[in-house]
C-alpha cells in the first residue's frame, strides 16, 4: 500500500490520532485523581507515581515478557505510593499539598535510580486494536490503532460516574469529601475511605505511567513524562470533579499535545517548543477562565484543600 | 528571662526535630543503598568527603548552595502567607533568560558593572513578574497558586527552549542550542580569597533583608497575620491581595536573581542546562528550613553538599546519579511526616504556654 499524500489533512488526522494516544495517561491519571479529590484529598505526587509506574511496568514486562503483568505491577506500585500518601496525610498537621510534592520528588528519584538498567533493553509492548481496517489509506489505519488502555479508560468513565452517583460506597466517598462532620455523624471511617480513594488514584496513575513506557513512546527513559501527572491533577479541577468531563478534557489535552509534532511533520517548524507547551498553557487558561475569586468552585468537594 | 527561655525552648524544637529527621533520613538512605549492594558507611563517608571533605569540595558545595538559597526564598516567603509556591524553577529560568537578553541587548561599549546591574535587575523583574502573576491569579481569580506556578514552570522551560533555539540562537552553537555568550568581561567574578562566585553573597544578603522585612517591619507583621488567618486579616482591613502579590514578587525576584547568577557566573549564556532543577531542590530547602529565611542559609549549604557529593558516589560506588534525588525525596517525606510531632513532646513545651499559644 502506498503512502498517500494527504497534504493539509495530515494535521487534523494526526491531532485526532494524538488525541486518542496522548490523552490516555491524562485520562487514567485524572480518573484516579477524580476519585481521590472527591474524597477530599489532593495527591500532587501522581507525577512521581506515573514515572514509577512507567519504570516498574517496563521492568516487569522486560523481565517476564508479559506487558500485561507489567501493567498490573505498575498499578500495584502506584497504589503503594497512594497508600503512603494516604497514611502520612492522616497524621495531624501534615500538609497534603506539600507531601504530594515530596512524594513526586521521591517517586521520580526512585524510578530514575531503579530504572537505570532498563534504559537500553527492549521490552515487549502492549498490543493495539486496529480499527482502521476499512480504510486503504495507511495514515488513517495508523490513526485508528486504538490502544487497549485507552479502551480501559473509556470503559472506566461511565463506571466511575455510576460508582460515584449511584452506589452506597460512592455516596460514602462523596460525604467524606464534602463534609467531615457529616461523615462523622454517619459513622463513616474518614481515614479508611481516603486511604482507599488515594490508593485507587495511585493504581490508575501507575497504569497511566505504564502506558507511556509500554505503548507510547514505548520505551523507558528519564525524560518520559514531562509533567503529564501533574497536568492531569490540574485537569481534574477544571473538569469539575466529574469523570465524564475528565474524559473530554483528556481528549482536548491529547489533541493539544499532538499539535506541535503534527505541525512539524508537515514542515511547519516555527515555535515547535511553544506548541509543546500548549497543554500547560491550555490548563492555565482554562483555570483562569473558570475560577472565581469570590466563593468556591461549583462542584468542588468541600474538604478539598486547594479550593478553600 | 522566662520569656527568653521559653523562646529558646520553642527554637530548640524547631531545630531538634529537623535534625532528628535528617538523621532518620540518612538511616533510611543507608538501608536503601545496602539493598542496592553498597556499603552504607562507605557511601556516607564518600558523601561527606564530596560535600565538605576538602577546600575544593566545600567551594563546590557553596557554589551550588547559592542558587538554592535564592530559589528557596521563592517558596519560603509566600509560604509565610499560607501559599504553597512550587514554581521557583520557572522563575529561575525566566530570570536567567531575561538576564541574558538584557546583556545581549546592551551596547558593547557598556561597562561590565552596568551590564551586571542591568542583568540582575532584568532577572529580578522577570522572576518577580512570573511568581507575582501566580499571586495575582490567586487573589483576583482564585486560581490555586501551587498548580499555576508549576504549569508556569513548564511554560517557562518551553519559552527558554524556543528562545535559544530560535530568536536568540547563536549560529555558532550547533547541537546544543544556546544564546550568544554574554562576554567574559561581563561575568560576575569570585569572592576574593575563595573560588566561590558572588551569588552566595547575593543569597545571604537577600535572606537577611527578607528576614528583617518579615520579622521586624509592619509589612512582615501584616503578612504573618494573613498567613495565620486570611479571612480575619481581610476583616481587620489589611490589604490581603497587595500583601500576597508583593510577597510573591519578592520571592520570584529572588529566584530570578538565582537565574541571573547561573547565567552570569556559571554558564555565560542562556541554554537548556539553566533548568538544572535548583528550583525543585529549593522547595525542599524551604520546607527543611521551616520557611525561615535565616535558616535557609545553612540548610541550602547542607543540600548543596548532598548535590555536590552525587558525582563522587557515582564514580566510586557506581551508584546512579539519581541516588541524590532518592536521598532528597526521603528527606522531604520524613521532614513533612515529622511535622506531626511538633508540640507532642513535653520537653519542648514552654511552661507558660500550656494554654496552647506559642
Amino acid at each position: 500500500m502506498e503512502v498517500v499524500d494527504l497534504g493539509f489533512w495530515t494535521v487534523p488526522l494526526a491531532v485526532f490520532a494524538g488525541a486518542i494516544r496522548v490523552s490516555t495517561p491524562f485520562l487514567l491519571v485524572s480518573l484516579g485523581e477524580c476519585l481521590t479529590e472527591r474524597s477530599g484529598r489532593i495527591n500532587l505526587g501522581l507525577e512521581g507515581t506515573l514515572v514509577m509506574g512507567a519504570m516498574s511496568g517496563y521492568a516487569i514486562s522486560y523481565l517476564t515478557g508479559s506487558p500485561w503483568l507489567g501493567v498490573l505491577v505498575a498499578g500495584v506500585v502506584g497504589s503503594g505510593f497512594g497508600l503512603a500518601h494516604g497514611i502520612i496525610c492522616n497524621m495531624p498537621r501534615v500538609n497534603d499539598i506539600a507531601l504530594g510534592i515530596a512524594l513526586m520528588l521521591f517517586g521520580t528519584g526512585l524510578a530514575f535510580f531503579l530504572g537505570k538498567g532498563f534504559i537500553q533493553p527492549k521490552a515487549p509492548n502492549l498490543p493495539a486494536i486496529p480499527l482502521g481496517w476499512w480504510s486503504d489509506i495507511p495514515q488513517i489505519r495508523a490513526a485508528l490503532e486504538i490502544n487497549v488502555l485507552f479502551v480501559l479508560g473509556v470503559l472506566l468513565t461511565p463506571l466511575l460516574l455510576f460508582f460515584l452517583n449511584r452506589t452506597r460506597w460512592g455516596l460514602m466517598l462523596r460525604t467524606v469529601g464534602d463534609s467531615e462532620d457529616a461523615a462523622h455523624a454517619a459513622g463513616i471511617s474518614i481515614n479508611r475511605v481516603r486511604i482507599l480513594a488515594t490508593m485507587a488514584g495511585g493504581f490508575l496513575a501507575g497504569i497511566g505511567g505504564s502506558f507511556l513506557s509500554l505503548y507510547y513512546p514505548g520505551s523507558w527513559n528519564e525524560g518520559l513524562s514531562s509533567g503529564q501527572g501533574i497536568t492531569a491533577v490540574a485537569l481534574v479541577i477544571f473538569a469539575r470533579w466529574n469523570p465524564l468531563y475528565c474524559f473530554y478534557a483528556s481528549l482536548l489535552f491529547g489533541g493539544a499535545g499532538a499539535l506541535g509534532p503534527a505541525l512539524q511533520a508537515v514542515g511547519f517548524t516555527q515555535g515547535y517548543y511553544l506548541f509543546n507547551a500548549a497543554p500547560y498553557f491550555l490548563t492555565l487558561a482554562i483555570m483562569i477562565a473558570t475560577s472565581s475569586s469570590s466563593g468556591k468552585f461549583s462542584g468542588a468537594p468541600g474538604e478539598l484543600s486547594v479550593t478553600r | 528571662m522566662k520569656f527568653l527561655s521559653n523562646r529558646l525552648v520553642v527554637a530548640s524544637e524547631a531545630i531538634a526535630l529537623p535534625v532528628v529527621s535528617l538523621a532518620v533520613s540518612l538511616i533510611l538512605f543507608g538501608l536503601f543503598v545496602t539493598a542496592a549492594g553498597v556499603d552504607p558507611f562507605e557511601a556516607m563517608a564518600l558523601m561527606y568527603k564530596g560535600a565538605f571533605g576538602s577546600a575544593f569540595s566545600i567551594e563546590n558545595t557553596l557554589q551550588r548552595a547559592a542558587p538554592l538559597i535564592l530559589a528557596a526564598l521563592c517558596t519560603a516567603l509566600p509560604a509565610q502567607l499560607g501559599m504553597v509556591i512550587i514554581g521557583g524553577e520557572g522563575a529561575l529560568v525566566m530570570g536567567g533568560l531575561a538576564a541574558a537578553a538584557v546583556a545581549l541587548a546592551l551596547p558593547d561599549s557598556s561597562s561590565p558593572l552596568t551590564v551586571q546591574i542591568m542583568m540582575a535587575l532584568g532577572g529580578m523583574i522577570m522572576g518577580g513578574a512570573w511568581i507575582g502573576l501566580c499571586g495575582a491569579l490567586r487573589h483576583y481569580r482564585g486560581v490555586n497558586e501551587t498548580i499555576s506556578s508549576l504549569l508556569l514552570t513548564y511554560i517557562a522551560i518551553a519559552i527558554l527552549n524556543h528562545m535559544v533555539g530560535g530568536p536568540m540562537r547563536d549560529p555558532a552553537s550547533l547541537n546544543k542550542p544556546s544564546s550568544p555568550p554574554i562576554g567574559d568581561a561581563n561575568m560576575i567574578g569570585t569572592i576574593p580569597g575563595m573560588d566561590v562566585h558572588w551569588g552566595l553573597i547575593f543569597g545571604i544578603v537577600f535572606c537577611i533583608i527578607t528576614y528583617i522585612l518579615m520579622s521586624r517591619t509592619t509589612f512582615g507583621f501584616a503578612a504573618r497575620i494573613v498567613g495565620g488567618n486570611a479571612k480575619a486579616a481581610a476583616i481587620s482591613g489589611l490589604p490581603v491581595g497587595q500583601l500576597l502579590i508583593i510577597t510573591c514578587l519578592i520571592g520570584g525576584a529572588a529566584a530570578g536573581l538565582a537565574g541571573m547568577v547561573e547565567i552570569a557566573a556559571v554558564h555565560g549564556a542562556a541554554n537548556e542546562p539553566l533548568a538544572a532543577g535548583y528550583g525543585y531542590t529549593g522547595i525542599l530547602v524551604a520546607f527543611l528550613a521551616r520557611q525561615n529565611p535565616m535558616a535557609i542559609i545553612p540548610v541550602a549549604i547542607l543540600l548543596g553538599g548532598i548535590d555536590a557529593s552525587g558525582g563522587l558516589l557515582q564514580r566510586r560506588l557506581d551508584l546512579p546519579d539519581a541516588s541524590v534525588l532518592v536521598l532528597q525525596g526521603i528527606i522531604f517525606v520524613v521532614i513533612l511526616t515529622s511535622e506531626t510531632l511538633f508540640g507532642r513532646f513535653k520537653i519542648f513545651t514552654p511552661r507558660e504556654a500550656s494554654d496552647g499559644s506559642r
